[in-house]
């Protein structure tokens, strides 16, 4: 159950990013999920429901996902081809001196609040 | 209402309020494992995080490599679990070197900060080389940087030489894979070579380890690649 740890790092962010910006309470949150991550969407909104639920600041607050394409680079023949439909061999050259151009995002994007 | 540098006030619309963050959750614990690194290079401890799926032999072959290293240079284990402390009591009753049990709580994987608190038991000034035994996961252990200096990773013959196509961050991040369990070789469908060639699509420069740590096969080979490392370390 890896996204409910990824949670607590949700929560522990947002709430200091309230904090800051003087927030009691937070509506929702919008995340970029890139499409390698290894997090899988419906179990992160699960496991934040139950978490968020339990912080005053975060009751009710919805959690959004943005997928974010996961792209890869070829060093051969500099192209960008996408990772989940040929992975690492480039579909144009068929060379493997490829690296993740992005994909892997966990990351807040924003968080929302009523006023 | 203050603003800081990470957040940005951006858009008031429909009642709601927007506040931009942009911010990776991994950032903070990026910043704390290169914090916690500097730290232990200027102690001179070197920190190896050992990670693989459960019953790999990770404690198996730590007992055999702490065992030939023990009288070159000092070491302390520090062994990460979701419960019991099992794996530290076998540790410290098999090699006698001080061996630490952290409870990661339910979580799946050990932060820098959790490592940091690991460390803070640990007697560093006497301590050349900490070894981290992380929770058996090939998943979330690649993800969050330790501070080690070196991750290493393990896997046995009975998982298949395939796991570097199906855990590829996993084999990514490690820099010297050592596979264990090579006495049962010929009741597996086990390809060694395919083996390594899948490790180094995934990284070029990671190096592989054959050994049977419960023959103590290979072990040499793993104690010798870890001694350097210390040694080139604490330079």
């Amino acid at each position: 159950m890896h996204e409910l740890g990824i949670v607590f790092y949700i929560i522990r962010d947002v709430k200091q990013a309230a904090k800051e910006n003087g927030v009691e309470h937070v509506s929702a949150v919008v995340m970029n999920i890139g499409e390698v991550s290894t997090i899988v969407p419906e179990y992160l909104t699960d496991c934040w429901r139950w978490a968020a639920d339990k912080e005053d600041m975060l009751r009710g607050c919805e959690l959004k996902i943005e997928t974010v394409p996961a792209v890869t680079h070829c060093d051969n023949c500099s192209s960008d081809y996408p990772t989940v439909k040929h992975g690492k061999t480039c579909p144009h050259c068929g060379s493997t001196r490829t690296w993740l151009l992005s994909g892997r995002e966990v990351e807040i994007k924003q968080i929302e609040v009523k006023t | 209402m203050r603003l800081n540098k990470n957040t940005i006030f951006v858009t008031l619309m429909d009642e709601v309020k927007v506040i931009e963050i942009k911010k990776s959750i991994f950032e903070n614990n990026d910043r704390d494992a290169d914090l916690l690194r500097a730290e232990l290079k200027s102690r001179g401890v070197y920190l190896l995080n050992l990670m693989s799926a459960p019953g790999s032999g990770k404690t198996t072959t730590l007992i055999q490599t702490i065992n030939r290293l023990k009288d070159k240079i000092r070491i302390a284990v520090m062994e990460a679990d979701i419960d019991s402390d099992v794996d530290a009591v076998k540790i410290k009753s098999a090699t006698g070197i001080p061996s630490i049990q952290l409870h990661t709580g339910g979580m799946c994987h050990l932060d820098a900060e959790m490592t940091r608190q690991g460390l803070d038991n640990t007697p560093l000034d006497d301590v050349d080389l900490v070894i981290l035994e992380n929770v058996g996961n090939l998943v979330c252990p690649a993800e969050f940087d330790t501070g080690a200096v070196r991750n290493a990773m393990i896997l046995s013959v009975p998982e298949g030489h395939d796991k570097p196509l199906k855990y590829p961050l996993m084999f990514s991040v490690c820099d010297v894979v050592v596979i264990n369990k090579m006495d049962v070789m010929p009741y597996f469908d086990f390809d060694l070579d395919k083996c390594k060639e899948y490790i180094k699509m995934r990284n070029p420069k990671a190096t592989v380890i054959p050994v049977c740590a419960k023959t103590g096969e290979g072990i040499d080979a793993f104690a010798d690649w870890l001694l350097g490392q210390v040694r080139e370390w604490k330079k």
